[in-house]
């Protein structure tokens, strides 16, 4: 069944083939392959901005693991006169590394944990996964083998004969492990001065052994067991770390493993960084920066968050589906060749050919902008090239200019929202992202209530947000936001200046208590009573005023810059939107697809004659639909001679609607030929199986409507 | 309304005759067939004699009467007087509920609606003549009264029967059974029916307040819907309850008719195949415009694929020649490897041979599949102008389904210079995948619903309907015996001889060991009895007997072959000596 074609003496494709595919389909635009140069330009910078993100949130994390092993180490090689005595503990050393479900992402974590080790640790580092270890044979193959080859790439060149004894596969014991450990260590001992003091600069005298287990909890009982007490008598003589990586709960050791065989490990327990966290950060520096010329929309972004959330955990597939949408803009958006830095825009779009200034006049966003115009201009946009592309030049560099300004408040509206109580808004900063570019925020409900809650917010907490946002709008270099940096510093002395009045008018407070302390008790209520009443007829304190006011100029601030970027003209060329392409390529439902063609054909096959309102489906449907809905109609058993028999009726009343019943043999034939088609493609899909029930019957694999 | 069950038995004895008014009874039909959850079993007969059958059910033991077939399907013509009017709507969402769209109509009722749609399309489309309107009255009510008198017969016969389909479904189909018999007496109804009845005319009352419009039959689809849900909400607990009793009892409820009581013979492959070929393929043009809409995104998805993602497509159809065509356009000027997974006998291994030995050019054998992945993997990695695109034709094929072939698999396309391009049928074929597998394999969906049959991917499939162990069985058996020594091809000719002359002999438990070492000695063709043993075990190690130890502890020696195969076998013997 496996066939393998080499084209015969023609050159092989070479890697320009991709940007061949990419110009393919675009034929008529000749700035194919510049969009794909900025597209892979622009992946290769948010991958590398990625993988920096990801190191810099898993740095502590590894910082910590190193020592933990440097440090079990140093014990090691400070008693080595006198460590056996010691060893009678004989407990192996063990970092419980706790990483969160998402296990697509952890290969990446231990790739950089072991490329870290490697340079600063031990040379003896080995990966085990529990698909690659059903027992303890092929564990500890799996560990020789993978501990001896590293240590053959390190010095490959130096001892051959080594390597013939490591592909001599020797047998796979603790003790050839160990006699395979001394020698390696004595090696390096015996090694010339200079090779010793480079390998000593590295590593210490006698490295530990370190065994990764990359997927604690599949990992078999009894292996782990196995492996951990057999380990455990020879610890003395070989310096062992385990590191468990764990998706679960650190609970699950102890569930794994009895008393007798967890006791034997010393175990320290490291924490990573939440898949949360991570990717709020990889949001953040994706999405919430001025760095990139390209945007996600708002029904992208919740397609991608909700896969996140609701399947899988996993930034490296949120990554994927970012680089997804990336292709997908530069592939079909003739302009997303305008999608580019700010610098390169102007030579870009003063090269537009005529077509590609058509394509801009055709954008709906354009247009409406047009509409907006006064007739001269609309003219010169519609008619003039030059004209337009200047005009064009001007549009998206305010786009530019907005979406820095944009993300800068919403920072800021968020360090107020997201300190109200039950986040009307959102906790995060991406609920917050999505509600604005979703429509104007302060048209929503939950905007007003949370306005509400900021006017309630207490005097501390408001100026630490001030202040906060200070240094946001600060941090931002637009100038746009000088004035408001002002207006905020202004608020935040006077704040101060209220405290002071607050502080003289407690004084006065307090002396009134005194006074009122002489009074009778009359007088005390009466004068209690007139307090009250005046408090509720009483104007807004200074405070509250000032309140009021921080609060409305932060509303004047968001209704000015958080406009949803689809108002905005020519956001097609930057912002990406198209949510139904990139959910059927990374959320597909294969068995509604299924479903669909089988119970609506007409949905697939546009023909008059499928067409039927409702559920029901024509008799003219393809077999297979037919021979489907009529199971449907069956129980766990089906009698496949009913369903033939059913099957002809109904193919021979679409056939022939008028002919006799009696028909010749021949068409008989046919339509059971097609009967036996129909249903071995049912059982090809799933839908039924043979069954040794009963003579002559097959078994439903479904139940319900599908 | 109600779903089978034995309350009825206890009133059965009760008769009563009722008047059914033609109107009410088109409404009953009407609803019956959209709105009631029943889980009911087709049954048509057909068969040349007409002939008892023995039926049984859960709760009480009916007769059924099985009719000639050109009556039978004359019958379903008159009970089948509703064409357009079951329109339950399916949508998407329903896919995965317990809900089903239909369950009251049977298949039987199914299948002679759906007979009668062209005849409306044809004549007027959704609207009903009133010439129309005025037959199907008459027959539903027939229908209906011969379903009572049906029931009344059966009981009165007391016959000891066995009853394979839910009872209801069995009333309703018997109805024209003994119409056709006996045509005069149509007045009678029993308790039980009338229980049924009644229920059915509140359902019938019900839906005849909220959509007066009733006897208009299709015009006034859209009331019917809504009616339809609500009513379907009221039995989705029936139905949750249905399904564990369905589940529960190991009693078959369907027929015990048989292909072989059919007139028909079994088509061998062959056969099916010349005759597919001259059944002309429905919507050929459809399918041209659906399958040039998936070629024109070709050049995309070889844009991904060098992306490093990995296409899988899935959607009813075969995507055989899709992927064909893909490869022959595109494909042409690159190493690639085409694998058909559907192919009974393809291993993973198979599949990393072959990019081992042809791809890379290395001679030499592995110890493991993962021995072999790793060095295909370091080759890969070292030779940065490799590259190899795969096309996998069914992945979620019997033989590649299981986990260390998906596991090998999906390490194999994480290459970043393999690109893999795969197709799936199955509807649960997704399950194979777990998230590290998922994102190995780096998939993009692609729907490509296609419409083309299943030709390849179903040829290798032992249907039940098709001439089991046909040709392949047959050349394998051949091919094997041509290996071995002209003794023991004489030994399993005279076991295959043996066989044959006992075809006759239904309980024929084999040729005992004895026997046959007596038969052999006789023959020249051995020399002892464990020469004889020897060469037994060659063929049961190659599958070609079976031995089965009898209730005398006798061993029988079983050729697992049918006989027709085997009489084709012997003649090609023949013909080779």
């Amino acid at each position: 069944g496996c066939f393998v074609f080499k084209p015969s003496a023609k050159k092989r494709r070479l890697s320009q083939g991709t940007v061949h595919d990419f110009r393919n389909r675009n034929d008529k635009s000749e700035d194919a392959e510049l969009r794909f140069f900025t597209c892979q330009s622009l992946w290769n910078q948010i991958k590398s901005e990625t993988e920096k993100v990801q190191e810099d949130l898993n740095k502590q994390l590894l910082d910590n693991l190193v020592n933990f092993l440097s440090q079990s180490h140093s014990e090691f090689q400070e008693k080595t006169t006198e460590w056996t005595c010691q060893m009678k503990f004989r407990e192996i050393p063990t970092a419980a590394l706790v990483l969160g479900v998402n296990v697509t992402d952890h290969d990446l974590t231990f790739r950089s944990l072991s490329d870290l080790l490697q340079n600063n640790i031990t040379p003896y580092i080995a990966l085990l996964e529990a698909k690659d270890c059903p027992g303890i044979k092929n564990l500890m193959q799996k560990l020789m083998g993978q501990l001896m080859k590293c240590h053959v790439d390190v010095d490959s060149l130096e001892d051959e004969d080594y390597v013939q004894v490591s592909q001599s596969r020797i047998r796979c014991s603790m003790s050839s492990l160990i006699k395979w450990y001394k020698s390696v260590t004595e090696k390096t001992d015996s090694e010339t001065p200079s090779q010793k003091r480079t390998s000593s600069s590295t590593y210490w005298q006698s490295p530990p052994v370190v065994v990764i287990f990359k997927d604690m909890e599949s990992f078999t009982t009894k292996v782990l067991q196995d492996f951990i007490v057999i380990s455990s008598q020879h610890i003395h003589e070989l310096p062992l770390v385990l590191i468990f990586g764990i998706a679960t709960s650190p609970m699950i050791i102890h569930r794994l493993l009895p008393h007798s065989v967890s006791s034997l490990l010393c175990i320290e327990l490291f924490q990573s960084l939440s898949c949360k966290e991570h990717l709020s950060t990889v949001i953040d520096k994706l999405l919430l920066s001025d760095q990139f010329p390209f945007k996600l929309g708002e029904k992208v972004l919740q397609v991608l968050i909700n896969l996140f959330l609701y399947h899988d955990f996993s930034v490296q597939n949120f990554i994927k589906g970012f680089q997804l949408c990336i292709v997908e803009h530069f592939y079909s958006q003739p302009l997303s060749v305008l999608c580019c830095q700010l610098v390169d825009l102007k030579k870009r779009i003063n090269s537009l050919s005529h077509d590609q200034c058509e394509n801009i006049r055709r954008l709906p966003s354009f247009r409406r902008y047009v509409e907006n115009q006064e007739s001269g201009k609309q003219i010169a946009l519609l008619t003039a090239d030059n004209f337009l592309k200047e005009e064009t030049q001007k549009l998206l560099e305010d786009l530019h200019v907005y979406h820095y300004n944009y993300v800068s408040v919403l920072r800021c509206l968020h360090v107020f929202t997201s300190s109200l109580p039950k986040y009307p808004l959102g906790k995060q900063i991406r609920d917050l992202h999505c509600a604005c570019l979703e429509n104007q925020v302060w048209e929503t409900e939950e905007y007003e209530s949370s306005l509400q809650l900021a006017r309630m917010l207490n005097k501390s907490d408001l100026v630490t947000m001030l202040q906060q946002c200070v240094e946001i709008l600060l941090s931002s270099s637009g100038k746009e936001f000088d004035e408001a940096v002002e207006k905020l510093k202004e608020f935040l002395t006077q704040f101060q200046n209220l405290e002071e009045a607050f502080q003289e008018r407690d004084v006065s407070v307090s002396s009134q208590k005194e006074l009122q302390k002489k009074t009778d008790l009359y007088h005390l209520q009466k004068t209690l009573l007139e307090l009250k009443e005046s408090r509720r007829s009483k104007k807004l304190t200074k405070f509250e005023m000032l309140r009021f006011e921080v609060v409305d100029y932060i509303d004047s601030l968001v209704r000015k810059y958080l406009v949803p970027a689809d108002h905005r003209t020519l956001h097609e060329i930057l912002y990406f939107n198209t949510a139904t392409v990139l959910r059927g390529h990374l959320n597909a439902a294969p068995r509604t697809a299924l479903h669909t063609a089988l119970n609506n054909p007409h949905w697939y096959l546009k023909n008059q004659a499928l067409k039927c309102d409702g559920g029901s489906i024509s008799n003219k449907a393809p077999d297979i639909c037919i021979v489907y809905k009529l199971h449907l109609e069956c129980g766990r058993l089906i009698n496949l001679v009913d369903w033939l028999e059913a099957f002809s009726t109904v193919v021979m009343a679409a056939e022939a609607p008028d002919a006799d019943t009696a028909s010749s043999d021949q068409v008989d034939d046919i339509i059971h030929a097609r009967f036996i088609r129909a249903v071995s493609e049912l059982e090809l899909l799933g839908f039924i199986k043979p069954s040794k029930q009963k003579t002559d019957h097959v078994a439903r694999l479904t139940w319900g409507g599908c | 309304m109600s779903r089978p069950e034995g309350s009825g038995g206890g009133r059965r004895r009760a008769l009563q005759v009722k008047f059914v008014p033609d109107e009410e009874v088109l409404k009953h039909i009407a609803d019956d067939t959209g709105i009631k959850a029943r889980k009911d079993k087709a049954q048509l007969s057909i068969s040349a004699k007409t002939f008892v059958k023995k039926l049984e059910n859960t709760s009480d033991n009916k007769a059924q009467e099985i009719l000639e077939e050109k009556k039978y399907i004359a019958a379903l013509g008159i009970c089948a007087q509703d064409p357009m009017e079951n329109g339950s709507s399916v949508s998407g969402g329903e896919i995965y509920s317990f809900q089903t769209p239909k369950r009251s109509s049977k298949m039987a009722e199914l299948a002679s609606e759906l007979a009668q749609t062209p005849e409306q399309s044809v004549a007027s489309d959704h609207s009903n003549s009133p010439g129309k309107t005025a037959r199907p009255p008459q027959s539903s009510k027939m229908f209906l009264l011969l379903m009572h008198v049906f029931s009344l017969l059966l009981q009165s016969r007391k016959k000891e029967f066995v009853s394979t389909t839910p009872y209801r479904l069995r009333k309703r189909l018997a109805a024209p059974d003994s119409h056709l018999e006996s045509e005069s007496e149509y007045s009678a109804s029993c308790s039980e029916e009338e229980d049924e009845k009644d229920q059915q005319e509140i359902s019938t009352v019900l839906s005849g307040q909220k959509t007066p419009a009733k006897t208009k039959a299709a015009s006034t689809p859209p009331p019917r819907n809504s009616l339809a849900k609500k009513i379907k909400e009221e039995k989705m607990s029936n139905l949750v309850e249905e399904y564990f009793e369905a589940h529960s009892s190991s009693k078959v409820l369907t027929s015990d008719r048989t292909l072989q009581k059919l007139r028909k013979r079994r088509l061998n492959q062959e056969t099916l195949h010349d005759l597919l070929k001259k059944a002309p393929l429905a919507y050929a043009a459809e399918i041209k415009e659906l399958n040039q809409q998936h070629e024109s995104m070709f050049s995309k998805w070889l844009l991904h694929l060098h992306l490093g993602f990995n296409i899988v497509l899935y959607g009813l159809g075969s995507k055989h020649d899709l992927l064909e065509k893909f490869r022959t356009s595109l494909l042409q000027d690159s190493v690639h490897l085409v694998v058909n997974g559907y192919f009974p006998s393809i291993t993973v291994r198979s599949i990393l041979n072959s990019i081992t030995e042809e791809v890379l050019d290395h001679t030499g054998t592995f110890r493991s599949p993962l021995d072999q992945l790793e060095f295909i993997t370091k080759r890969f990695k070292e030779d940065s102008s490799l590259e190899l695109y795969v096309i996998i034709h069914s992945l979620d094929s019997q033989m590649l389904r299981g986990e260390r072939s998906q596991q090998i698999l999906a390490q194999l396309s994480s290459l970043p210079s393999v690109y893999l391009i795969a197709s799936i049928d199955h509807i649960n074929a997704p399950l194979m995948w777990d998230q590290a597998k998922l994102s190995l394999y780096n998939w993009l969906w692609y729907e490509t619903t296609t419409f083309s049959p299943y030709v390849e991917e179903t040829s290798y499939e032992n249907s039940l309907l098709v001439q089991q162990s046909g040709s392949l069985a047959l050349s394998s058996l051949t091919h094997v015996l041509r290996s071995l020594t002209p003794n023991a091809r004489g030994i399993f000719r005279l076991l295959a001889q043996y066989q044959l002359d006992k075809k006759d002999n239904p309980s024929y438990p084999g040729l005992s060991f004895q026997d046959f070492y007596q038969q052999c000695r006789e023959a020249f063709l051995v020399n002892s009895d464990l020469t004889l043993r020897a060469q037994l075990t060659e063929f049961r190690d190659h599958k070609l007997i079976r031995t089965k130890r009898g209730a005398d502890g006798v061993e029988y020696l079983l050729i697992p072959v049918d006989v027709s195969t085997l009489t084709d076998f012997l003649e090609n013997e023949d013909e080779d000596v």
